[in-house]
């Protein structure tokens, strides 16, 4: 899956979790373009991004993001791997 | 799975539309709260929960009201992340009949804020302050495996006592105090429970004790029993803890938040007080109508049989603890009573029945005779029914009553109900004992009028398919049986074998039909019968109704009346310029006594034996429009 599906697929649960459904995300989006995505919500984001590739995020990989394009890009090779195996 | 406590699987589905509806809701409108409220009853996932949250949150902060519910101020304080469930434990609380606005404190400055007060959390001047904390946030640092339990005990208790009096002296209000949920963390295996100093025998000596702390004043949230149902390896996740401090799997929070949410009702007595019970495939097993006593399954012997004992025996649990009993059925009374005077394997009996409305009237109206008689509110009440139909009619209806989602197979009745939480309790007295006796010292019926409430939003929000065809060797045995088995939506009660039905097929003299129905709820199957013949009415063309028989399960949506009109343009068709109809009364068809004359059909003849004859003009008779869809297999085509 290509960053850009994977940004598709990950738009609804954006939706959700910032109960926004009219938001736009791309690859170059942060944390400082969306209302309410702080450190507590940041939780939520990440558990139902867990959720909806099957996929599990370490802590230490959070801390390493630094927008919506590196969040894909991660799951695009927890996913590749994920395959492989 | 039989009962999914983590999943709240006896709520119903979250509306597709949920967010725009949730936007839409308007905080001026003077039934902002109760829809709300409606939102809140769905199995709403984190997400969801907290953006309900936030709307409950904006409208009480600005110092607004959430009517008809009495509001609350909790203050959580805990060694986790609890913020994160914030949102859903307002939705919980309001599902169970609470407006509360939630303020977390969470890790070290819980304790301050219980220990040395605080100026935000005084001002927020709280009704309740829920202590969640886990196994993590309690001093168990002295813990030694072969140790004793009691010194560890001694200091967690004493633990809490500090913060229990740190916050009485600061705000002035009761705690509630949480079991500890015991981690999955094993050094012996089996040896574990019988070791001091393990986890497994710590934490039950500790709750234990928790339980006993709490006779000195304040509630009891049982996170234990809690994790118990859902197991401590779904309830803890050690990569969220070390991440952000989530004391427990997010995908928990709904299920934690509805235990607070039971509690909190409980605490501003909004507990429910009344379990009202359908009869057929709800008590027992098949219609009393149509079976008879003889013919329905109850008792020993059959794995339904014993189910459907099993919720008459949670029921006169719930009766001796105070919760009365009713009974709403789609039935003649006399019938509906005859299981509870005369059949063996009974267990309820018509005296421990409060109100027993047995009538075929809409159940919705009868739930409101049912509140009324026992001088309750409507949202007071649980409404258990096997048929997910009667259940949306009811909910959309009156959205208060509590009507949890069961499948088909009765054994999981028993257990769903009381993994709900509806009926939650913070104290157990002699009086309560007494209550259920109480509500009615003889068994009631209240009369009801038909017909109290316009059905048409909701019968199109059903979106019904019914579907037409003639007899068919697929159709063959369900159509003989029905036509052998119903007794009361049953206009001639003609049998035919199934050798007969197979005649019909092929006699391009008779005309036949049979109908299934489908919606959004599910296939009902095949509902309905009708065998016609031409004949001759008035020197004219006509077609004589030889069968026409429903399943009452489908009553009040008007079947009969897509029936007739099918019928009437396959008469047309023919030639016909006469329906004819007769009503041949039995011990049990009382019901359809009027079944023409409400179609529009006119009175030919009463003869002396009570049989009566009706006759309908095709060419004056123009068809209703019909809440459904219909879909229709010819004979040229089958």
């Amino acid at each position: 899956m290509s960053e850009t599906d994977i940004i598709a697929r990950m738009l609804p649960v954006f939706q959700e979790v910032f109960d926004d459904d009219t938001l736009v995300i791309t690859a170059s989006t942060t944390s400082e373009d969306v209302e309410d995505w702080d450190s507590l919500s940041n939780v939520r984001l990440i558990i139902a991004i867990e959720r909806a590739f099957g996929v599990r995020i370490k802590a230490s990989e959070v801390a390493q993001l630094s927008d919506v394009g590196s969040l894909a890009d991660l799951v695009a090779q927890k996913l590749a791997a994920g395959a492989g195996a | 799975m039989t009962v999914g406590t983590a999943q709240l699987s006896w709520l119903p589905d979250v509306p597709a539309d949920f967010t725009r509806r949730l936007k839409e809701l308007d905080p001026a409108a003077p039934d902002f709260g109760t829809a709300l409220q409606r939102l809140a009853t769905a199995r709403l996932n984190i997400n969801q929960a907290t953006s309900l949250g936030r709307r409950i949150e904006a409208q009480l902060s600005n110092g607004g009201k959430l009517n008809p519910f009495p509001s609350l101020k909790l203050a959580v304080l805990s060694n986790g992340t609890i913020t994160l469930a914030a949102g859903a434990i307002q939705a919980a609380a309001l599902r169970h009949g609470v407006a509360t606005q939630v303020r977390c404190v969470e890790y070290e400055l819980a304790t301050n804020v219980a220990l040395s007060g605080e100026p935000e959390m005084g001002a927020f001047a709280p009704d309740l302050v829920l202590l969640a904390f886990d196994y993590r946030g309690l001093p168990f640092d002295r813990m030694r495996a072969g140790e004793p339990a009691k010194p560890v005990v001694e200091e967690v208790i004493g633990h809490l006592r500090m913060l229990r009096d740190g916050i009485k002296r600061n705000f002035g209000v009761p705690v509630v105090f949480q079991t500890l949920a015991t981690p999955p963390a094993s050094l012996f295996g089996n040896f574990d429970v019988r070791l001091g100093g393990t986890w497994r025998s710590v934490i039950s000596a500790v709750n234990a004790a928790i339980v006993e702390l709490v006779e000195e004043g304040g509630y009891l949230l049982d996170v234990a029993g809690l994790v118990e149902r859902v197991g401590s390896e779904n309830w803890f996740d050690e990569p969220q803890w070390l991440a952000h401090k989530v004391s427990f799997q997010l995908d928990m929070a709904p299920a934690y938040a509805d235990y607070v949410g039971r509690l909190v009702g409980a605490v501003r007595g909004r507990s429910r007080k009344c379990l009202v019970l359908d009869l057929d495939n709800t008590l027992w097993g098949g219609a009393i109508g149509d079976e008879g006593l003889s013919g329905i399954v109850l008792g020993q012997g059959s794995a339904d049989g014993e189910a459907f004992l099993a919720v008459q025996r949670m029921a006169l649990a719930l009766r001796e603890r105070g919760v009365a009993l009713a009974v709403c059925s789609k039935n003649d009374d006399a019938n509906a009573r005859q299981p509870f005077r005369s059949h063996p394997d009974m267990l309820l009996k018509e005296e421990h029945i409060s109100v027993f409305q047995a009538n075929w009237v809409d159940k919705a109206t009868n739930l409101e005779a049912i509140a009324k008689t026992l001088n309750i509110g409507l949202d007071a009440l649980v409404f258990l029914d096997d048929n997910p139909a009667e259940r949306g009619q009811v909910r959309m209806a009156l959205p208060m009553v509590a009507i949890p989602e069961v499948g088909t197979d009765p054994s999981t009745y028993a257990w769903t109900i009381q993994a709900a939480g509806y009926f939650d309790a913070v104290s157990f007295s002699a009086e309560d004992k007494q209550r259920a006796d109480q509500y009615a010292a003889e068994v009631q019926r209240v009369a009801v009028m038909s017909q109290a409430r316009d059905l048409g939003d909701y019968l199109s929000e059903l979106a019904m398919v019914i579907h037409f065809a003639p007899f068919d060797p697929i159709g063959r045995s369900r159509i003989a049986q029905l036509i052998n088995k119903s007794n009361q939506f049953n206009l001639t009660s003609r049998r035919y074998t199934e050798a007969q039905v197979a005649a019909f097929e092929g006699d391009t003299a008779a005309y036949t039909m049979q109908v299934r129905l489908r919606d959004r709820f599910g296939d009902s199957g095949m509902i309905g019968v009708i065998v016609a013949r031409p004949a001759e009415h008035a020197g004219e063309p006509a077609f004589d109704i030889d069968t026409w028989l429903m399943s009452c399960r489908v009553l009040g949506r008007k079947v009969e009346a897509a029936m007739l009109s099918e019928l009437a343009q396959a008469a047309r068709a023919g030639g016909a310029r006469w329906l004819i109809g007769r009503y041949v009364p039995t011990a049990k068809n009382g019901m359809v006594r009027e079944h023409y004359a409400k179609l529009g059909f006119t009175l030919v003849e009463e003869l002396p034996s009570g049989e009566c004859i009706w006759q309908l003009d095709l060419s004056a008779f123009s068809a209703e429009d019909l809440p459904m869809v219909v879909e229709r297999v010819t004979k040229a085509a089958a």
